[in-house]
């Protein structure tokens, strides 16, 4: 019994180090998520599906444009990886779709996705169409209480997924992920 | 209105998450079964009350965790994953197992399938190999235990989260594992009335399964840095801290399944003391 223990807290420990298989420098998802598909609106109105994009490296991210910390933040280090990746990552493109379709106008979208960069694109969408997406790639959103300027948290997920110019899943980005790591994973998915 | 809109929204948190063909046709398939059989018995020989709300219930539990928002909630907040495995592994089969609802099913079967079809089968030795080499006192409760510890490996407890196949397989052999290890356990059958393994070797295993529960619960319970951090990624139901998440978690593995053990001992207990006095019974009534 002692033995099967400290085989099992071996187990454990080695597995608390992480998923990174030695060649890709963030998590390796291949195919684990469904091919990405959607159909939303993006920041100049126009209605955009995932077909679109194809050819592409897509790095989809969920947040929301008063979102304190947590999206800056990762948005930027996206910014970064993209300028270290190859050809400052022209083949790629950062789709950013918010939880908050209610506060997040089109225009409001627009002016803050492109402050990072040409390749940032904010897509929006009805709830329904939201829910749809969240479902498909097992992801929630949660809203705080509003305070008494009528302000709210959004809580979201922060991984980014990264899907191949084919639309499958390849890479999982986690927030301790540096920027460095992200560019060599573009490039090594950019051939 | 309130009422109307808190109609809605019950119904939208009974509607299923992820529909599952397979969980419904089991689960009301059980039960209806079970209600065909017990109807169709004798009223001497049917179940009592209690019996029947176990059975009932059990399956009850299973199709509430599996096919309600619950699931919902289960894909995005650690605590409430682990009470969902709780009623899959533990509670749910447990209940069932401890109506002892096989003369029932049985009963409830259409005419001459029992003869024509189960007997067969049961009497089939590739299928009796198959259930005696996972149906013994080595086998059941490794895999009762392993498949805890599996599934909470953090690297395949992450791909099971993010992959919605994986998701299945792990709460299916969850539910199917606790079917089988719970019947092999609460059997109301003494050795040599047919049970697979003693009253004694039973309440010993039971204890001894407790440990690596209490052992994994522990160590998921007080650790002090995210162990499973798929629900940071992919986002939490609700507003609350990844660690407080992860702790009340390892605290549901770790005491109500503990407890269940405990009550599965005593369950044999009783079921022992019975089937000890039935035999005096009997002996006395030779005798006499």
């Amino acid at each position: 019994m002692k033995r099967l223990m400290v085989a099992l807290s071996a187990c454990l420990a080695l597995a608390a180090c992480g998923r990174h298989d030695g060649v890709w420098r963030t998590d390796n998802i291949d195919g684990l998520m469904p091919t990405l598909e959607f159909s939303l609106i993006d920041d100049t109105g126009r209605p955009v599906s995932a077909q679109d994009y194809r050819g592409k490296t897509v790095l989809l991210y969920f947040g929301y444009t008063s979102c304190p910390d947590e999206c800056p933040t990762t948005l930027s280090k996206l910014a970064l990886a993209l300028k270290q990746a190859k050809d400052h990552g022209a083949g790629d493109v950062v789709l950013f779709v918010t939880v908050d379709p209610q506060r997040d106008s089109a225009g409001r979208l627009y002016a803050y996705t492109r402050a990072f960069g040409p390749q940032f694109v904010g897509l929006r969408g009805t709830p329904q169409e939201l829910t749809a997406l969240s479902k498909r790639y097992r992801i929630t959103y949660s809203y705080g209480k509003p305070d008494k300027n009528g302000d709210y948290e959004v809580m979201h997920s922060t991984g980014v997924f990264v899907f191949d110019g084919t639309g499958r899943s390849r890479l999982l980005v986690l927030p301790e992920d540096p920027a460095d790591a992200i560019a060599a994973d573009l490039d090594r998915l950019a051939g | 209105m309130p009422v109307q809109h808190d109609v809605r929204a019950l119904l939208a948190f009974l509607a299923p998450w992820e529909f599952s063909p397979a969980a419904l046709a089991l689960c009301a398939g059980a039960v209806l079964l079970y209600a065909r059989g017990v109807a169709r018995m004798p009223v001497a020989e049917r179940p009592g009350v209690g019996r029947r709300l176990a059975f009932v219930g059990g399956w009850a539990l299973v199709y509430f965790v599996m096919q309600t928002r619950w699931d919902y909630w289960s894909q995005h907040m650690f605590f409430i994953h682990r009470i969902q495995h709780l009623v899959l592994h533990h509670l749910g089969p447990f209940l069932v197992a401890l109506a002892r609802p096989l003369p029932a099913l049985a009963r409830g079967l259409p005419d001459g399938m029992d003869a024509r079809v189960l007997r067969p089968l049961g009497h089939s030795r590739p299928l009796r190999l198959a259930y005696r080499a996972l149906q013994n006192a080595i086998v059941a409760p490794v895999l009762f235990v392993g498949l805890i510890f599996f599934w909470l490996t953090p690297p395949i407890h992450f791909d099971a989260m993010l992959n919605a196949r994986l998701y299945l397989v792990m709460n299916w052999s969850m539910l199917l594992d606790g079917l089988l290890f719970w019947a092999l356990m609460l059997d109301p059958r003494t050795r040599s009335q047919g049970a697979l393994i003693g009253f004694g070797p039973r309440i010993f295993l039971l204890l001894g399964a407790v440990l690596p529960q209490i052992y994994i619960g522990a160590r998921i319970g007080l650790a002090t840095h995210e162990l499973f951090n798929v629900y940071s990624v992919c986002g939490r139901a609700w507003p609350i801290s990844p660690l407080e998440d992860q702790s009340l978690g390892g605290l549901v593995t770790w005491i109500p399944a503990g407890m269940m053990h405990t009550l599965g001992v005593l369950v044999l207990l009783a079921r022992w003391m019975r089937a000890d006095n039935e035999a005096h019974v009997r002996a006395a009534a030779v005798r006499g």
